[in-house]
């Protein structure tokens, strides 16, 4: 309905045709959708956290049988906040409340990939079958690298010993829904400030790539007979964590010119899940060794699920 | 009245504490500021999510930025 709106606006109404017109056409049409649902989707999400404070995960998920902890911290991932600087108070936390350390890394992978940010442009962009999928697979990540990491016995790895919780545990007085419904919608906007810019532009570019990028350089660079592109994908999507919002409109585009699935999920986790700023915050508090592992344990599960993926759909 | 506010130093933990010192000022009360970014120190509280208002030695807020207002009601 709105696609026929803008189409009958540019074509009838203003009289435009032409390669110039179809990329307004394509950007007036994407940027409004795009808008509308992020706006609608991180308010939601949004709200539904406010329920879910994370100091009561924590204490929920230290009284938990291990393997119910990966899957719960794993899921507890999507509706915490998350950024990259309260990843050092987040991790010493859990470990404090004697959360184990693999089950700790469930959480600490899970949370910066299923942002509201990330998932509400997914869905924005891709539909919700992708959507699902990435959330899907990007748990499964989550949970089964933290039950390798807990495996391997690192604890002597993190540098700081945080000492056990001598304060009154605070507990947050519980909001009526209006204020939580207000609280809930200055953050929105609040996010929408930071990334409105990244998402023009890339839909900008996008609109651009759409209309002048011949398919076949695509499908040859990137699509399913490319066997480096999992790896390549993956390894340049760490350095761009700060523009999810930047980078996911443009893995749109080169999902319609022939980009394989696979290779673009394995972009897009590789660009949530792992970020070098993060790198650089937890630094402070675990070794280089564990740093690694972490890094590369979480790696090597995205370009599992990217061949995975072009494989069964190759 | 001590106020401590603790943060990593993110911009939110910064403007917290500008917010802190207009609240104080507003109300016109006598209260020592202190800004803490040691994390062992912060993780001595308990909270999860920084940044945090403490009023004396007890904690009222984490991970928010609180506005001007909402400070003035937490000081009583």
């Amino acid at each position: 309905m709105w696609k026929n709106f803008v189409d009958t606006l540019i074509y009838h109404w203003l009289g435009l045709s032409g390669k110039l017109a179809d990329a307004l056409d394509f950007f007036i049409y994407d940027t409004v959708k795009i808008f509308t649902l992020l706006v609608v989707i991180i308010f939601v999400i949004t709200l539904i956290r406010s329920y879910f404070p994370i100091e009561r995960v924590r204490d929920y998920l230290a009284t938990k049988h291990p393997l119910v902890g990966h899957i719960l911290a794993a899921l507890f991932g999507i509706i915490t906040p998350f950024c990259s600087c309260s990843a050092i108070p987040l991790f010493l936390g859990f470990l404090q409340a004697r959360i184990p350390l693999g089950i700790t890394f469930s959480y600490l992978i899970s949370a910066p990939m299923n942002n509201e940010i990330a998932i509400a442009l997914l869905f924005a962009l891709f539909g919700w079958k992708i959507t699902a999928l990435y959330i899907g697979f990007g748990l499964l990540v989550a949970i089964v690298a933290g039950i390798i990491i807990g495996k391997m016995d690192l604890e002597d790895e993190i540098l700081i010993k945080p000492k056990p919780i001598n304060a009154e545990a605070f507990e947050a007085e519980p909001l009526p829904l209006k204020d939580r419904t207000i609280e809930a919608w200055y953050h929105t906007m609040d996010l929408l400030k930071k990334i409105w810019l990244y998402v023009v532009i890339a839909v900008t570019i996008g609109g651009f790539i759409h209309g002048y990028v011949p398919t076949d350089f695509i499908v040859q660079l990137a699509g399913k007979d490319a066997w480096y592109a999992v790896p390549l994908a993956t390894l340049l999507g760490v350095p761009m964590y700060s523009n999810a919002a930047g980078v996911l409109p443009l893995i749109e585009v080169l999902v319609n010119k022939g980009m394989s699935l696979g290779t673009a999920l394995s972009f897009m986790m590789a660009i949530t899940a792992l970020s070098l700023p993060e790198a650089m915050i937890l630094k402070k508090i675990m070794s280089t060794k564990l740093l690694f592992i972490f890094f590369g344990v979480v790696s090597i599960g995205i370009m599992v699920i990217g061949y995975l993926f072009n494989w069964i759909l190759g | 009245m001590t106020i401590k506010i603790l943060g990593t130093g993110c911009a939110k933990c910064k403007a917290l504490e500008e917010n802190v010192k207009k609240a104080v000022a507003k109300k016109g009360i006598f209260a020592q500021i202190e800004k803490i970014e040691d994390i062992q120190e912060i993780m001595n509280y308990g909270v999860m999510s920084t940044p945090v208002l403490v009023i004396d030695e007890k904690v009222v807020s984490t991970g928010k930025l609180l506005t001007v207002d909402q400070i003035e009601k937490l000081l009583g």
